[in-house]
């Protein structure tokens, strides 16, 4: 072992300072970008920063796509812990959203206190489902889940394109969407709840969906802190051969945590379909499932670093279509580079800041401690 | 057609579909038989199919296009070997962190020069292509169907990229089994600690094997948007990289069992490519969405190893370091 006494970091750098300065490295990178495409990258910041917090209605959609990553997000950070990399939340939040637009579809009639509770069943139930084959094969056939749950994304997709453009598309109609859901399958719209208790907001998407997101990020984090499936999961995670030991199965582990993560992924549509466009339309996750990918691992898999990426991404795509907008030459593609330049520094490359970060932190500890000895 | 015919442009179409699956591969097998989870050939195939179509439609040369192609596909593999070899990060987040900048460097990169929509331009020009190598007498041979046709559409008529990957499955093979590097890198991916105790660096090994996969990468990339279709378009890999990886693990990491895996992949999708419009006896049209889906299907059901285990190389996916 190294020499060193402690190598570990301070708390607040390891879970405050490390993730800013790795965020902070994949934002110069991608003002690099900025810069060779030929736009200006500190024009571009201030209308994204504009874009994302200008206003009410900025905030409004920067918390409103916030709340679809905490979906994914929470997703991919439980099968983190149990040592699974989830690259299927699309997919899951795809098939996921079916299952609560076929509610919306069938039962929108119904009053929406009772809506809700089976929305979010079948969103849970078809999120988690789409996860079980990639999670059984890993746990029983050990296939790669990482390559199944890419796989399961494209078939998500093939067999989404075909329910919605030939079985549920709303007849006589040409483009791929079903009919309108029923006035009772609506998330009431945060101006709407606001309005009710006398404080004004402008109208966005925002929803009830967002409070839904926190009370899960909340019962993620009990979970996995406080119940004894979270520690089997965590303990699983880290070192499988010790939770043998422990009377803990692997594989089980394994099955029990996809399908938490499939159904965290499959409430997606809470927000998309019944808080925002009322029906099922092609692609409606768009590329959310892998931005909960790099906002678990900024997050540190920790359900509060999660809400802080979630929002910080949520302003990431609302800036960036405000940018686009602005600034022809920029499109949403951009928003794409910076997700994989955070997954890169936050994820791959933390090691590069962390071992400078030691040094400095242990050449301050041994300062400490030499002169608590002199005196 | 009669069905003879059909099956030569089937087998035809099936190495078309092959190549850039059997270059993944084996870019695939050099990284992971070092000992680094190669997950990353998806992005670097897709970086190396925008530049090699990017500097051929500006330059005019396929040839120049290619350079560009490999070089790209080199620089994200060195990227790939920074993170993972020297700094010991997580192979799959490095890998999966390269996939999803290049899927938005490209099209953001093309909107920027060429304004046309996240595509680079079509590539019609004279030798902006990889076009087919025509073998002598081809034409020819064309008019007597036994053995003429097989020989003019079967084994004439490609370009040299797929000749290229069909080559290198038995170079491969022989550097891997029949060379000190292939040894030492089948070594490393195994039990790297012997290797290091040999006085052989470890981390020079891993580099030298990713590189190569880069380069292979490269190859593969340059092939799906100058040689297969004419240009860049957004997510044009769709999965191959994943793909040829299944098909390599089904190979269980050896060159020639992965080829066969290849050919499998490839033959299914030629198959469903013919099968779309057409009207079968019971089932009536297929849905072409299924047609789509059935090369990601085939790659579960194989994973799943219904075909027997699969041991991958002792040390995979763990990172070196000489304390331990």
């Amino acid at each position: 072992m190294s020499a060193v006494p402690s190598m570990k970091l301070p708390r607040w750098v390891e879970l405050g300072m490390l993730p800013v300065i790795n965020l902070a490295a994949a934002l110069v990178v991608s003002g690099l970008v900025v810069r060779w495409i030929g736009e200006s990258p500190w024009a571009a910041l201030k209308l994204m920063t504009d874009g994302a917090f200008g206003s009410q209605e900025a905030i409004g959609y920067t918390l409103y796509y916030a709340t679809n990553f905490i979906f994914t997000g929470l997703a991919v950070a439980v099968a983190y812990h149990a040592g699974l990399f989830n690259i299927g939340a699309e997919g899951q939040a795809y098939i996921g959203g079916l299952g609560t637009g076929l509610v919306g579809l069938w039962l929108g009639h119904w009053p929406f206190w009772a809506v809700l509770p089976a929305a979010v069943a079948a969103g849970a139930v078809f999120g988690a489902a789409w996860a079980f084959i990639p999670a059984w094969l890993q746990a029983r056939r050990g296939s790669h889940i990482v390559i199944t749950t890419i796989m399961f994304n494209f078939i998500a997709s093939a067999l989404m394109t075909y329910l919605v453009v030939n079985v549920l598309i709303k007849p006589g109609q040409q483009s791929p969407e079903t009919r309108e859901f029923a006035a009772g399958a609506s998330m009431p719209g945060m101006h709407a709840m606001l309005g009710k208790i006398g404080v004004p907001f402008t109208a966005t998407p925002l929803n009830l969906a967002f409070f839904l997101a926190l009370g899960l990020a909340a019962l993620v984090w009990v979970f996995l802190w406080r119940t004894r499936w979270g520690y089997a999961v965590r303990v699983a995670g880290l070192n499988p051969a010790a939770a043998v030991y422990a009377g803990i199965s692997p594989a089980r582990v394994t099955v029990g945590a996809m399908l938490l993560s499939g159904a965290l992924a499959g409430l997606l549509g809470l927000n998309e379909l019944m808080g925002s466009q009322h029906r099922i339309l092609l692609d409606f996750p768009g590329g959310a499932g892998f931005v909960g990918i790099a906002v678990a691992l900024m997050g540190r898999n920790h359900p509060l670093g999660i809400l802080a990426a979630a929002v910080l991404f949520g302003a990431l795509a609302q800036g960036g279509s405000q940018l686009s907008f602005d600034m022809p030459r920029v499109n949403r593609d951009m928003v794409v580079v910076i997700q994989g330049l955070v997954i890169l520094f936050c994820g791959a490359l933390e090691n590069v800041f962390r071992k400078p970060l030691e040094a400095v932190f242990n050449f301050g500890s041994r300062l400490a401690a030499r002169g608590k000895t002199d005196r | 057609m009669e069905s003879y015919t059909i099956i030569v442009l089937l087998l035809a179409a099936t190495l078309r579909v092959a190549t850039p699956l059997v270059l993944a591969a084996l870019a695939g097998l050099f990284s992971e038989r070092s000992g680094v989870i190669a997950l990353g050939i998806e992005g670097m195939m897709l970086g190396a199919a925008f530049a090699a179509a990017a500097v051929s439609a500006t330059s005019g040369s396929a040839w120049l296009g290619l350079g560009a192609g490999v070089a790209v596909a080199t620089a994200l593999a060195l990227l790939i070997a920074f993170a993972c070899v020297t700094h010991r990060g997580n192979q799959v987040v490095a890998a999966m962190a390269v996939n999803i900048m290049v899927a938005g460097l490209g099209p953001a990169l093309a909107l920027a020069w060429f304004n046309l929509g996240g595509q680079t331009p079509q590539l019609d020009g004279a030798g902006q292509r990889f076009g087919a190598v025509l073998w002598p007498w081809a034409q020819a041979a064309r008019e007597a169907p036994f053995p003429g046709l097989l020989y003019a559409e079967l084994l004439s008529g490609h370009n040299l990229i797929v000749y290229l990957a069909v080559a290198l499955v038995p170079f491969s093979a022989w550097v891997l089994y029949r060379t000190r590097f292939g040894l030492r890198l089948r070594a490393v991916g195994e039990n790297p600690h012997a290797v290091d105790t040999a006085g052989i660096s470890v981390t020079r090994l891993r580099y030298e094997a990713v590189l190569i996969s880069g380069v292979l990468c490269g190859v593969a990339g340059t092939y799906l948007s100058t040689a297969a279709s004419a240009g860049f378009v957004r997510d044009m890999t769709a999965g191959k990289g994943y793909l040829a990886l299944a098909a390599m693990i089904f190979g269980k990491w050896k060159p020639w069992p992965t080829f066969g895996a290849c050919l499998l992949f490839a033959f299914t999708d030629a198959l469903a490519t013919r099968l779309q419009g057409v009207t079968l006896p019971l089932e009536g049209v297929v849905p072409v969405q299924l047609i789509l889906a059935l090369p990601y299907v085939l790659t579960v059901l194989l994973l799943a190893g219904f075909v027997g285990q699969a041991v991958a190389p002792a040390a995979i996916g763990v990172p070196y370091s000489k304390e331990k």
